[in-house]
């Protein structure tokens, strides 16, 4: 403020001067006589330069300070947060082929976002996806760009935006745990990334995009760090690998349990911690936005763990640890997309109501409909992921953040019913193109490749079918 | 010379091992074993599915012991093993034919 007014008196001073020449018929500064006042204007001046620049630099570091954590934090939930809690899940034959799913991610989806679905997801083209004039990393540089992040060098963005690349399709190998072949899920994924990730990924945060609610998309919704973009397509893509490659040998009669809920304990507490990154580091910034996500994210985890686990030792007599950390991943699946939008109270019912939902899909509705999502991922990213992206629409409020615009109602119980219809429709796509793009990947894949190993690779295990390794030797 | 196979509690691992090495026994071999006898299993929960687990964990002694050792042998076990509920464990005994101390070759009773 100070700064402007003094810019001001500035600029004020300057016209009196030059417009006093110009009318004395003089043309430059040099014909100004040299006085102590024009001096110290002209220190003024540059300081005030100085000043802005300085307080540009100070405004990046902080921000990009952060979002480089943010994008650590996240590639972290993917190892090896989800590699561990899907690794411990599995029995122990397949523990190291489980992690190598999520790993090649890391650096499949790495390379592959540098190539061409960063351009895909974020250049700008139409509604649906975006150009190719990013691909290579080509204009992608330090300078910020302000259609996403003012403050931050561009190249933050894109490798902030990366990691959540790399864990999406991640997410997925847990519905085709212990029974594909490692060749055909890296073509698979890669496939999947190109056609089903980045053109959701541009729809709700790419320029133009389709669902874009910050610049200007048609049908704007809400999906502050991913509901929708990465847990709804995830999930749903899961469901539909699941039932594609059917069940697992032996499943249900078989026991089938996991080799080692401590592991994946340890994964889960990754995860949590993690999506501070995934939630927080949506803000694109180190301002009050992300104070807002971070605390949404906490109250959204602990609110959910409580709800799974009540409900579990309501209806089985026991809480157990698995459903703990489960409760934990399903309220931080359901706050995603909300983070950034809800106060801390809602936080905590959209976390109770998540862990209770979740909970349910995993012991009632996967038995009644018999279908071996192995993992669970679309019982809690599915399933959590869409329940989220309703809520947000329940519970978004401008007082929080004022994405309409100042005042303006957000969410339905801020009187915007509007929102919902607009939820439902961006979870209504992201289902649409997650099953039909699935499908037509899976049936090319399989026709191709092969999709699932054979029953004796199956028998042995995937640490040894697929990668000539034990994950544990007991022999030395 | 005999052999003691003993399948015991996994708790009762450190007691009978001490009361073994006290009446003399010099060697033995212990393994981590599941299994059941009598006795029934217990339900597991993993997200929400029910799996009954019977192979419960035990801990199995082996060893072999010169024949005038053998009933000091089976008490000590017995004594240091015992809860007197289903599941304390059984004790089996077999005739060894040799014995081959890999060191240095000896042989029989010598290499216990």
């Amino acid at each position: 403020m100070r700064i402007r007014v003094v810019k001001v008196f500035l600029a004020f001073l300057f016209t009196l001067i030059f417009g006093g020449s110009v009318l004395c018929g003089s043309t430059a500064m040099a014909q100004l006589p040299s006085s102590p006042q024009t001096d110290r204007i002209a220190a003024l001046e540059k300081r005030a330069d100085e000043n802005a620049t300085a307080i540009a630099a100070a405004q990046t570091a902080g921000d990009n300070g952060w979002m480089l954590v943010s994008a650590a934090l996240v590639l972290m939930m993917s190892g090896p947060g989800l590699a561990l809690f899907y690794g411990g899940l599995v029995r122990k034959k397949n523990m190291l082929g489980t992690m190598m799913q999520t790993f090649a991610m890391m650096a499949v989806i790495t390379i592959l976002w540098a190539i061409l679905t960063y351009s895909l997801a974020f250049s700008s083209g139409n509604a649906f996806i975006g150009g190719l004039h990013n691909m290579f990393l080509h204009g992608v540089g330090l300078a910020p760009d302000p259609a996403y992040a003012a403050t931050i060098p561009l190249q933050t963005f894109m490798v902030y935006q990366m990691m959540f690349a790399i864990i999406t399709p991640a997410l997925i190998t847990g519905a085709f745990a212990e029974r594909m072949k490692f060749s055909a899920m890296l073509v698979y994924l890669t496939l999947w990334s190109i056609i089903i990730y980045s053109p959701m990924a541009h729809m709700v945060w790419g320029k133009g995009g389709l669902l874009n609610a910050t610049a200007g998309g048609r049908f704007a919704c809400l999906d502050f760090a991913g509901g929708t973009v990465v847990h709804v397509t995830s999930g749903v893509s899961a469901l539909v690998t699941a039932l594609y490659l059917g069940k697992r040998i032996g499943y249900p009669k078989v026991p089938m349990p996991p080799h080692s809920v401590v592991l994946s304990f340890v994964g889960a507490c990754m995860l949590w911690v993690g999506w501070f990154g995934f939630n927080a580091g949506s803000a694109l910034s180190a301002g009050t936005l992300a104070t807002s996500a971070f605390v949404a994210t906490q109250f959204g985890a602990a609110a959910a763990v409580i709800g799974w686990t009540v409900a579990e030792w309501i209806r089985q007599g026991k809480p157990s640890a698995l459903g703990a950390i489960s409760g934990a991943v399903a309220g931080l699946v359901a706050i995603t997309p909300a983070a950034g939008f809800v106060s801390p109270m809602s936080a905590i019912w959209i976390g109770l109501i998540a862990g209770v939902f979740c909970y349910l899909m995993v012991v009632k509705v996967k038995s009644w409909f018999g279908y071996d999502d192995s993992l669970d991922a679309f019982g809690v990213h599915g399933a959590g992921g869409t329940l989220g992206a309703l809520l947000t629409g329940i519970f978004a409020n401008s007082a929080i953040n004022p994405i309409f615009g100042a005042g303006k109602a957000t969410g339905l119980l801020e009187g915007n019913w509007r929102l919902l219809l607009h939820q439902a429709f961006g979870v209504g796509l992201a289902w649409t193109i997650s099953i039909v793009g699935t499908l037509i990947i899976l049936f090319i894949v399989d026709k191709t490749i092969g999709l699932r190993v054979s029953e004796e690779d199956e028998r042995i295990g995937l640490d040894l079918s697929q990668h000539g390794e034990e994950g544990y030797d007991w022999a030395h | 010379m005999q052999k003691i196979e003993a399948v015991i509690q996994p708790s009762k691992l450190d007691a009978v091992k001490d009361a073994l090495v006290e009446i003399g026994a010099e060697g033995m071999t212990i393994t981590e074993a599941r299994g059941h006898g009598r006795q029934k299993g217990h339900t597991e929960f993993y997200r929400g599915r029910e799996y009954s687990v019977d192979l419960l964990p035990k801990v199995k002694l082996e060893l072999v012991v010169k024949d005038e050792l053998l009933d000091k042998a089976i008490t000590a076990i017995t004594t240091a093993a015992r809860t007197g509920t289903i599941g304390d464990g059984k004790i089996f005994i077999s005739k060894i034919d040799d014995a081959i101390r890999i060191r240095n070759d000896e042989r029989g009773e010598f290499a216990l």
